[in-house]
């Protein structure tokens, strides 16, 4: 009898799961500052719209704290539905162990080729003519957020570049006001990304970062970088470096720091504050010196599954990404900028109305960190960093010399 | 009684081997068998998936490249700096504190079990909300070092969470701070064990307490004092999550410990960097633990 039961109950339970021909996707992102939170809702309610559920798996930290998570629940044969990660090198690995999901048929019948832009984005998510992932939104790094009240507050004209906010910093630090805020980890790696754009240029960039010409990275156009970046660290109070990234912008919202340097992410976070661009806060792109747009972001991996069903809500999570009217809701709150070239933004601010000009002009673009190096030499760079910035008796020569020899040991 | 056969020293006490047998088998293949393969790996240039055929190892073949780039990685130089000084301090202060609370809780004091509750609080929190409550703490904006300075003294500074040169100290402090209670909970049962006779004698001969402790209570209590040093130096060695949410490693990475580097490696592919870090950590205690293994054992089993 008891059997008998058993039996009864568990082709129940079976016919159940069955009937549903929906399935739930746990998806784990990065996402959990106020604006990134209020886009990433936007990606569920869509995909729950399909009929399915998503499960959300928000990593609080950064991706530096994510990234390794996530992996080790891939390779630990544990994988999630679908996860976030940065376009680059971060998966190829994965990939080549075919841990991932082919998304080629998918690509090709929505025409992702030709509706997303740029094309470094979908190129960074094929291998051997095949599709891995989906591109959500451009980030660019290469911003100046500045609080326009605290300058005007000061007597002081709120800079409109790099060197303007340096040389605004000593009267700001007398009426007791941070003159540049800083989060602790990969924000400091950010800004010294920034300075190298800003004072040597993006083609000097790209050419250590991704051809690996060592002659520049230990010659005098990057001395000048690091001498720009000595001067960083003589303004900044370590006192007052937040453990956050989120926290540092913060502190710009609230009037107790003056600037802050953070990818165009930081633009939801003013916007959840209420404040207006132009009006209430400044941003300038590669720091107000030459506008330039890194082709950074996010991209949406999915994991290989046995169970059909999952993957058939993996493809409904990925068409539902790049539509429209989600390309527009996701990316007013995030901040960021759309895939598609065709969607209304008339409702953007003028923070994203600056970097889609910049985008269209298609020239002043170049690729992200991680489409150029790999994780593990982007991680070293930034322990360099991490202690020029903390430690004050380091030379600008020698974190420039530690610097070169971690591009020259980088892996092709 | 020189005729009786001798029995097969394989059969003799056949029941307990059989029980123990999972337990030496989950050691042989868990312990034993993924401590080589990390050791074999290290030699390799692997950087996400791992490897297992010896056809693999051999394709992946690097040497010591792994442990040349690990030495001269500045990072891991302050790990492990870091991993000896908390090592030291936390082990070293854990054990006189915990003694000293100890004996004053032996004395026959009133509401023992409330101070013992308090003490040993800490010990439930987990290392997290420990580093966090620390860290808000001692946070110069915030913490104590405003609000003594909101109270008149103006000039009051402890910045050691954001001092370079102080932050691992602020490790210790809030390790010492949760885990003291458990050394005085373990030596206070030490204590009570020691049979009341002892205490007897030593009075009628006239000797003072603080000596009765010192030179007969302290040897009597080896066996307890050597359970309690294994705990306290391995969880030191463990120390992770305090420092992720005390200092994240910062400021720079000044309060760095060897398993944040491990950890990291590992999955940002780097493995074989990682598992060459684990070697050398694993090297670290080996070359602590067994002299003293042969000391220790070695002298019983000469009976």
């Amino acid at each position: 009898m008891k059997y008998k039961y058993l039996v009864a109950g568990l082709l129940a339970a079976t016919a159940l799961t069955s009937a549903a021909s929906a399935a739930d996707l746990e998806v784990t992102h990065w996402w959990t500052s106020g604006g990134e939170a209020a886009a990433v809702a936007e990606f569920a309610k869509a995909f729950d719209a399909t009929g399915n559920k998503w499960v959300d798996g928000a990593i609080a930290g950064s991706g530096d704290v994510a990234r390794p998570i996530i992996i080790s629940r891939i390779l630990g044969g544990n994988p999630m539905g679908a996860t976030q990660l940065n376009p680059g090198k971060d998966a190829d690995d994965l990939i080549a162990a075919g841990l991932m999901q082919d998304l080629t048929e998918l690509a090709t019948a929505e025409d992702w080729a030709n509706i997303l832009r740029p094309k470094s984005q979908m190129d960074s998510c094929t291998l051997d003519g095949k599709v891995y992932c989906v591109p959500v939104n451009l980030h660019s790094g290469q911003w100046m957020w500045t609080n326009r009240k605290v300058y005007e507050d000061a007597g002081i004209a709120p800079p409109t570049n790099w060197a303007e906010m340096v040389a605004a910093a000593p009267a700001l630090k007398e009426k007791g006001i941070i003159p540049l805020s800083l989060a602790e980890g990969w924000p400091i790696g950010l800004l010294t990304e920034d300075l190298i754009v800003a004072i040597a240029g993006v083609d000097t960039y790209v050419s250590v970062y991704k051809d690996r010409n060592l002659d520049l990275a230990r010659g005098p156009e990057f001395g000048a970088v690091f001498q720009a970046i000595d001067a960083a660290r003589q303004i900044i109070d370590p006192k007052t470096v937040v453990p956050q990234w989120n926290d540092a912008v913060a502190l710009v919202i609230q009037g107790k720091a003056a600037a802050n340097v953070m990818g165009d992410w930081a633009g939801g976070e003013f916007a959840v504050a209420g404040m207006v661009a132009g009006k209430d806060y400044d941003c300038l792109p590669g720091l107000g010196v030459e506008p330039v747009l890194g082709t950074g972001g996010d991209v949406f991996y999915f994991p290989k599954s046995e169970d059909p069903e999952v993957t058939k809500a993996q493809l409904a999570l990925a068409s539902s990404m790049v539509t429209k009217e989600v390309q527009v809701a996701f990316n007013l709150k995030k901040g960021s900028l759309p895939m598609r070239a065709d969607v209304d933004l008339s409702a953007a601010n003028d923070c994203m109305k600056k970097g889609l000009e910049i985008l269209d002009q298609g020239t002043k673009v170049f690729p992200n960190n991680s489409q150029m190096l790999d994780r593990d030499s982007l991680n070293q760079i930034n322990d360099v960093m991490k202690e020029f910035f903390s430690d004050l008796t380091i030379t600008p020569e020698v974190a420039q010399e530690q610097f070169a020899a971690i591009i020259e040991a980088a892996p092709k | 009684m020189s005729e009786m056969k001798r029995p097969n020293p394989l059969l003799r006490n056949l029941p307990a081997k059989l029980a123990t047998s999972p337990m030496i088998f989950i050691v042989l293949v868990v312990f034993v068998g993924s401590t080589i393969w990390t050791v074999a790996s290290s030699f390799t240039g692997i950087k996400t998936l791992p490897i297992f055929t010896p056809q693999e190892f051999y394709d992946n073949w690097v040497g010591w490249d792994q442990y040349v780039r690990l030495w001269k990685t500045p990072r891991w130089i302050t790990s492990i700096t870091n991993l000896a000084i908390y090592g030291i301090l936390f082990s070293g202060f854990a054990f006189i504190i915990g003694f000293l609370l100890a004996v004053l809780m032996d004395q026959k004091i009133r509401a023992e079990g409330v101070f013992r509750t308090i003490y040993l609080y800490p010990f439930a929190l987990s290392f997290i909300v420990t580093g966090k409550v620390w860290a808000w703490i001692l946070n110069p904006a915030f913490g104590l070092e405003k609000t003594v300075r909101d109270l008149g003294w103006a000039s009051f500074s402890f910045d050691w969470l954001t001092n370079r040169d102080m932050s691992i100290y602020t490790v210790v402090i809030a390790g010492l701070w949760q885990g003291t209670g458990l050394v005085m909970a373990l030596m206070l049962a030490g204590l009570r064990s020691i049979d009341d006779e002892i205490w007897r004698a030593a009075r009628v001969d006239g000797i003072p307490k603080w000596r009765t402790y010192l030179q007969i209570v302290v040897p009597m209590m080896r066996p307890v004092m050597i359970t309690i040093f294994v705990i306290v130096a391995s969880g030191s060695v463990r120390v992770y999550d305090l420092v992720l949410a005390l200092t994240q490693g910062g400021p720079g990475n000044s309060s760095q410990v060897p398993s944040m580097y491990i950890y990291e490696k590992l999955f940002v592919g780097a493995l074989a960097q990682g598992t060459a870090a684990s070697s050398m950590l694993l090297l670290a205690t080996a070359v602590i633990l067994i002299p003293w293994i042969v000391v220790e054992f070695g002298k019983k089993s000469r009976g």
